[in-house]
């Protein structure tokens, strides 16, 4: 396993370097550049050719990057330029807000997902069946922004729940871990746990439509597979009880692929938060990009998104290891 | 163990009990919120901004979202008189200027004090404008872009900004005198000491916090923790927090202030999304936010909200680049242009209320404003006219707008660009569209490359001063329009070397006429941008500059 582990490590550096030279050219081959949109109106070529220069913009592109790669291995990425704050000290502050809302969507599509596309599954072809299929068409159908507004504007209200932030403003909560609900329960302070619980509630049902609708209609597959395999019939041929059957050979091998699914849909939940973050104004990572890329601010951005790609190698680790797990196969491999 | 096992009784007693405690904690949530909203001696106040301040050092700041809550922090030596463009005193109780505008004498108010307790005088006045002046490093100076405009320069004429600077030396002739002496007059004052960027810190904090050390690492500046941290004025409010995390930013009223506030409290909260605003708004999260959809207007006022309309201090206007199109040298072509677009029409149907068809480049509340200027009604028939005579009749020109982007000036581009655009084909004229993102190279390629032959743009005023507007558009040659026109430039320059008051107002109303004969771009409208406000919010009064002071505000 540990073999496994390090190979896997070692394969990530050469991948994220070439990611960084992907993102790095990427950023600077759009239009406007950082400049323009920091002087915003009053912009002139004269004052953005100033500030370019200022900036060290205007020097050629591997110039930049090895300032930029000599800079950030010793983990120094610069000051947002829209904050002017440090953005290692943003990704800090803002994460733990992408990883409530991420696990709450995560956890909300896993509990609702595996049990409706199993029971789709078994009893397949029945009403509840169509029922699921019909609903994990539309949530996978359905983008998350419009999801977010249709919540916002019908929900919101009726169900007293608040339809944009983390908190209400001016409430005054102890910050210490910026993990809201963990704060709140560490210093007592309920009525900020049950506020930041309110707060989570419409985001994280936006953001679970999309891995929720995939892992019913895997759970669903997978588990029809199984129950189609010869060592079910020889399961049942043995006289075992069908809980024993249900829990130990259908769901146990049905899992696999949803698991894989499970993790590959964490990756892409962080791309689903960028709008979601952005149309609830839920202050995390989603959030800080949105905003970064509207201001090209390229130091905010090649920060995030290498972190991105870090989180993604991560990731996919762990799914390999789960794997490893539930499939000791895999292990041998 | 036998104590430890719940009776069924029991059981449902506890379970009654949580349900109880949730009820109650959920109550504890909402009283602490209502709280927060009124009561108290004089309330707090929630309001909703569009965007992230920079920091809170006026000087390295050139944008809106950060003036709008520096503004309340500092004072300016002038202000603006709450709800119009015009000048009334502040920590200076009057002002004059002799030796033909090359001196400024200010006679400050007596007994000022910063929130720290240190004086307001007129050697902290002079330090301000020291301070300015001797402004070292590239960094530092390309930050200071009003700075730079107005006043052409530093002590040091690092990085690009060149030429001669305007100003001289500052002296405190005694503690409610300040003499300001310039090297040469400059139109855009008095007005321009309103602006925020000019706002009077306080010496002590400005030292203690290192307020100067502005550095560059990489490509991005670091600030000093005086602009992050401990901004220190004399305005109605003082800071009390930036937490970046929650987007909020907290003042608290300051009593020592000259206009001490009415509120307790005072929090910005940063919500970029036009929709989340609206709806915080709704649900009473907030009380009140900037920018409204147009389209939201009676929406928010069937819901009780108050949205205020702004004077307009904007100008929207129809660009035309004479260098890229040698018909449109022809000025026949040009006012065959504007006579060709039913302005009137096109302000009724797509703008909001209160905008106006633009006659000229200024509007106007601005001083230098003119009525007698030619006029282009809607008249296409004279319109297909003068292109016959022109020879012009087989006109195709390349028309750029820009898009993902609204603007005060421009609440929908491409509307825009669809009614000019139609308007223009009755004429004969065909049409090129090109759309281009606004961050996405349309300025580039509009003010830079000078791509095309029409396009769409703007410009909101800064300060009470024509040459604000006319001058930066039409000051000297420039890719946007094209042309080299040494009458205008030489009358624009003398326009705003000229002295304050009536000559320098008579001044920019002949340069507005000549503009106007001239017609280098069609001026189309002066929209309205409106600010709302929840219905318990009473006497924030909206500005023409976005210069609204919550110290004259409450919230029941």
């Amino acid at each position: 396993m540990l073999r496994f582990l390090v190979r896997r490590l070692l394969q990530a550096i050469p991948t994220l370097f070439i990611l960084s030279i992907l993102v790095f050219a990427w950023l600077r081959s759009l239009p406007g550049g950082p400049a323009a949109a920091l002087l915003g109106d009053k912009a002139t070529p004269e004052k953005i050719a100033n500030l370019n220069h200022v900036l060290g913009l205007d020097q050629p592109i591997f110039v930049q990057y090895f300032g930029f790669l000599g800079r950030a291995v010793t983990g120094d990425f610069g000051n947002s330029l829209v904050s002017t704050q440090p953005v290692m000290g943003e990704i800090v502050t803002f994460l733990p807000a992408t990883i409530e809302l991420g696990l709450s969507a995560m956890i909300i599509a896993v509990v609702i997902g595996i049990p409706a596309g199993y029971l789709s599954a078994r009893y397949r072809g029945g009403p509840v069946d169509n029922v699921v299929i019909v609903l994990s068409l539309i949530g996978v159908a359905v983008p998350v922004f419009f999801l977010g507004y249709m919540m916002q504007d019908i929900l919101a209200a009726p169900l007293g729940l608040p339809s944009q932030g983390r908190q209400a403003a001016g409430l005054d909560a102890t910050a210490i871990t910026n993990f809201a609900i963990l704060d709140g329960i560490m210093t007592s302070e309920w009525d900020a746990v049950w506020d930041a619980i309110k707060h989570l509630i419409l985001p994280a049902f936006a953001l679970a439509t999309i891995p929720l609708a995939v892992i019913t209609r895997i759970t669903r597959a997978s588990v029809l597979d199984v129950l189609n395999e010869d060592f079910i019939r020889t399961a049942n041929s043995k006289g075992l009880t069908q809980q024993v059957v249900r829990t130990r050979h259908v769901l146990r091998n049905g899992l696999l692929p949803v698991v894989t699914t499970i993790g590959l849909q964490t990756g892409a939940l962080l791309g689903g938060a960028v709008l979601t973050e952005r149309v609830f104004n839920f202050r995390g990572l989603g959030f800080l990009l949105a905003e970064g890329i509207e201001r090209r601010d390229y130091p905010r951005l090649q920060a995030l998104l290498l972190f991105g790609a870090v989180v993604y190698v991560l990731v996919n680790m762990l799914v390999d290891i789960s794997y490893g797990i539930i499939d000791p196969r895999v292990r041998v491999r | 163990m036998q104590q430890l096992r719940l009776t069924r009784t029991r059981r449902v007693a506890l379970i009654g009990l949580a349900g109880a405690l949730a009820v109650s904690l959920s109550a504890c949530a909402e009283s602490k919120r209502e709280e927060g909203a009124g009561g108290g001696t004089g309330g707090t106040m929630i309001f909703g901004a569009a965007g992230n301040p920079k920091m809170f050092d006026p000087a390295f700041n050139d944008e809106g979202e950060t003036f709008r809550i520096t503004r309340q922090i500092y004072d300016t030596l002038i202000q603006n008189k709450p709800g119009t463009a015009d000048l009334e005193p502040s920590l200076a109780e009057k002002w004059e200027s002799s030796n033909e505008g090359k001196t400024w004498t200010f006679t400050l108010k007596s007994g000022v004090k910063f929130s720290d307790g240190t004086p307001m005088d007129a050697t902290a006045v002079c330090f301000n404008f020291d301070r300015w002046y001797n402004m070292k490093g590239a960094a530092a100076q390309s930050q200071m872009i009003y700075y730079g405009d107005v006043f052409e320069g530093f002590a040091k004429n690092e990085g690009d900004a060149s030429g001669d600077p305007v100003y001289k030396s500052c002296e405190a002739k005694d503690p409610t005198t300040a003499v300001l002496n310039l090297n040469k007059a400059k139109g855009a004052f008095p007005a321009a000491f309103t602006l925020p960027s000019f706002s009077i810190e306080s010496p002590a904090a400005l030292k203690q916090y290192n307020a100067d050390q502005v550095t560059q690492s990489g490509d991005s500046f670091t600030y000093s923790e005086y602009a992050n941290k401990h901004p220190v004025g004399t305005g109605p409010f003082k800071f009390e927090s930036w937490d970046q995390a929650k987007g909020e930013i907290t003042l608290v009223r300051n009593d020592t202030s000259p206009n001490p506030a009415k509120l307790d409290k005072l929090i910005f909260k940063v919500i970029p999304d036009e929709n989340a605003r609206k709806q915080a708004l709704k649900a009473g999260d907030i009380n009140g936010y900037d920018y409204p959809s147009p389209a939201d207007y009676g929406l928010l006022r069937n819901d009780g909200e108050q949205v205020l309309i702004r004077p307009s201090f904007n100008v929207l206007y129809l660009g035309i680049n004479q260098a890229n199109n040698p018909k449109l040298k022809d000025v026949k072509v040009r006012q065959a242009l504007a006579y060709g677009i039913n302005r009137e029409q096109f302000v009724k149907s797509k703008l909001a209320e209160g905008s106006e068809v633009a006659t000229e480049f200024v509007p106007k509340v601005i001083s230098g404003y003119t009525d007698d200027v030619t006029k282009y009604p809607y008249d296409p028939e004279k319109a297909k006219q003068l292109l016959q005579q022109a020879g012009a009749t087989d006109l195709t020109l390349k028309f750029y707008y820009p898009t993902e982007v609204s603007r005060p000036y421009m609440p929908n581009p491409a509307d825009t660009f669809t009614a000019i655009s139609e308007d223009l084909k009755k004429i004969g004229v065909k049409i090129e569209a090109h759309a281009e993102p606004w961050n996405g190279g349309y300025k580039d390629d509009v003010q830079k490359a000078g791509k095309q032959d029409l396009h769409l743009l703007g410009w909101t005023g800064d300060y009470n001063d024509a040459g604000n507007f006319v001058g930066t558009f039409f000051g000297r040659k420039k890719a946007e329009f094209g042309f080299d026109n040494a009458e205008l430039f030489s009358a624009l320059n003398a326009a705003d070397a000229s002295p304050a008051g009536d000559a320098h107002a008579k001044a920019y109303q002949e340069v507005n006429k000549k503009i106007m004969d001239f017609l280098p771009a069609i001026p189309i409208a002066y929209p309205t941008p409106a600010i709302v406000v929840g219905p318990k919010v009473k006497g924030l009064v909206a500005s023409p500059l976005t210069d609204e002071r919550f110290n004259t505000v409450t919230v029941s």
